[in-house]
């Protein structure tokens, strides 16, 4: 017989390397497995979560997925600061009497309040939150909208963001322009000075840093509405989703 | 004495006769050493931009939530594309084989780690901690991948399924931000171990002390 060639697979076979039992491939298969029984216990999982989360005297929580809390999302790469100096709300469109409001106009009207959970569709809820601001009914009956007009067309100074309404649904008494959260002006983060707030639906409806709204004669998809989401998105019967619904 | 041209010069320097072996062995072929490097830069994009997405600061920051995501889940889906093409190459497929099989020797490297024991923690070409962070984050970027694809195509499954889908994406991608972390800051104490992956190549006494089974 002719003498074993050098090679170096048979080399390893030598040493202690190859002989092993194979425990990366149980690691890999258990990280599986875990992550099949996480999918299941998720639910109990989260609530356990959710409960520490609102027990939380430190906010250390906030920082933890799935902890509770409002999340920042914005669309566009940065966004202008407004004040009551800065700050216009323009409606124009299929109205009678187009116009622009300044942050003090829209103070000195009648102010709603309504406190009920916040929605995202991404998942994250955050129970009984009040917003404080004017009806949108109130801006529609003063602008005189035409007979023609049938939808509402949001736009932001962001610069990117949009949304929209059927007419219909913007003159529900729970649809307001906020001016306030949670008993104080609305921060810059949380879309201030100005947002929409639409109590019953997904809160992607609820445009920040709202300012222009535009009556049209049909219903143009917003931002989010023109990538798959639903235009019509209550809470729980819409986007796929079975959340108890907010209103 | 008249010296002959090219005989005065440090050229002409006796050759030194050749060592019993080169003070340098190979250890990773340039595919080994680029399937390292693209996965590296993924994941880099993919815990990046996942910051980008969760961490409110950076989210203000940057902003631009679309684009972000989008970086995301093709950063996510991209992740194993240079293990699988890695496949095709001998000398991966020979280290994977290294990085799965754990010997008596393993058992004793892990206890020495647990147990913060200075001395002697034998290890073949890969530690035991090597080999556990491979396979755990093989496991890891397997079920982020699942996971990622029911939140990314909602439509495929109930909702339920993609709300859990997210808890455990979230929960996992924190733990993977940590676990990889880790494997940074090992890096950057071993400096011989991060000159083997950008040359190929180590310092033979280093092996030989920090692997002691390998037989290169």
């Amino acid at each position: 017989m002719s003498p074993i060639p050098y090679d170096e697979t048979a080399d390893e076979t030598a040493d202690a390397e190859a002989s092993g039992k194979p425990v990366g491939r149980r690691i890999v298969l258990g990280m599986l497995g875990l992550g099949a029984v996480g999918l299941g216990a998720a639910p109990v999982l989260q609530r356990g979560v959710e409960t520490i989360a609102q027990n939380d005297p430190t906010g250390l929580t906030e920082l933890l997925p799935a902890g509770g809390g409002f999340r920042y999302y914005s669309v566009a790469s940065s966004v202008p600061r407004k004040n009551a100096d800065t700050y216009q709300l323009k409606i124009d469109g299929l109205v009678e009497h187009p116009a622009t409001y300044t942050l003090d106009q829209l103070r000195a009207l009648p102010q709603t309040r309504i406190v009920r959970d916040v929605q995202c569709v991404t998942g994250w809820r955050v129970p009984q939150t009040p917003f404080e601001g004017v009806r949108l009914s109130a801006l529609l009956d003063a602008a005189g909208v035409h007979p023609e007009g049938r939808a509402l067309y949001f736009t932001c100074f962001d610069g990117t963001y949009s949304e929209s309404l059927t007419l219909h649904q913007a003159r529900r008494d729970d649809v307001l322009v906020a001016l306030r959260m949670r008993d104080k002006p609305l921060s810059h983060a949380h879309g201030g000075p100005a947002r929409l707030y639409v109590a019953p639906m997904y809160f992607y409806k609820s445009a920040k840093w709202l300012s222009g709204i535009t009556i049209t004669d049909k219903v143009r998809p917003g931002y989010w509405e023109e990538r798959g989401y639903d235009v019509d998105a209550w809470v729980g019967r819409s986007n796929g989703r079975g959340d108890t619904p907010t209103v | 004495m008249t010296s002959t041209p090219g005989s005065a010069g440090p050229t002409a320097a006796a050759t030194p006769p050749p060592s019993e072996a080169p003070s340098r062995v190979r250890r990773f072929t340039r595919a080994e050493r680029w399937i390292h490097r693209t996965t590296a830069a993924l994941m880099a994009v993919c815990l990046l931009s996942a910051a980008c997405l969760y961490v409110p600061q950076l989210a203000q920051l940057v902003g631009r939530r679309y684009l972000v995501v989008t970086a995301h889940q093709w950063s996510g889906l991209l992740l194993p594309v240079p293990f699988l093409l890695g496949l095709a190459f001998r000398a991966f497929r020979a280290d994977l084989r290294r990085l799965n099989r754990f010997g008596p020797h393993d058992r004793d490297w892990l206890w020495a780690a647990l147990m913060r024991r200075k001395g002697r923690r034998p290890a073949a070409k890969f530690n035991a901690g090597q080999k556990s962070y491979a396979a755990w984050l093989a496991g890891a970027v397997l079920v982020l991948l699942g996971t990622g694809l029911l939140m990314w195509f909602t439509d495929l499954t109930p909702l339920a399924w993609r709300t859990a889908a997210t808890f455990v994406h979230d929960w996992l991608a924190l733990a993977t931000a940590v676990v990889v972390a880790g494997h940074i800051g090992m890096a950057l104490g071993s400096p011989e171990a991060r000159r083997g992956l950008r040359t190929g190549t180590v310092d033979r006494e280093w092996a030989k002390r920090e692997h002691p089974l390998w037989k290169p």
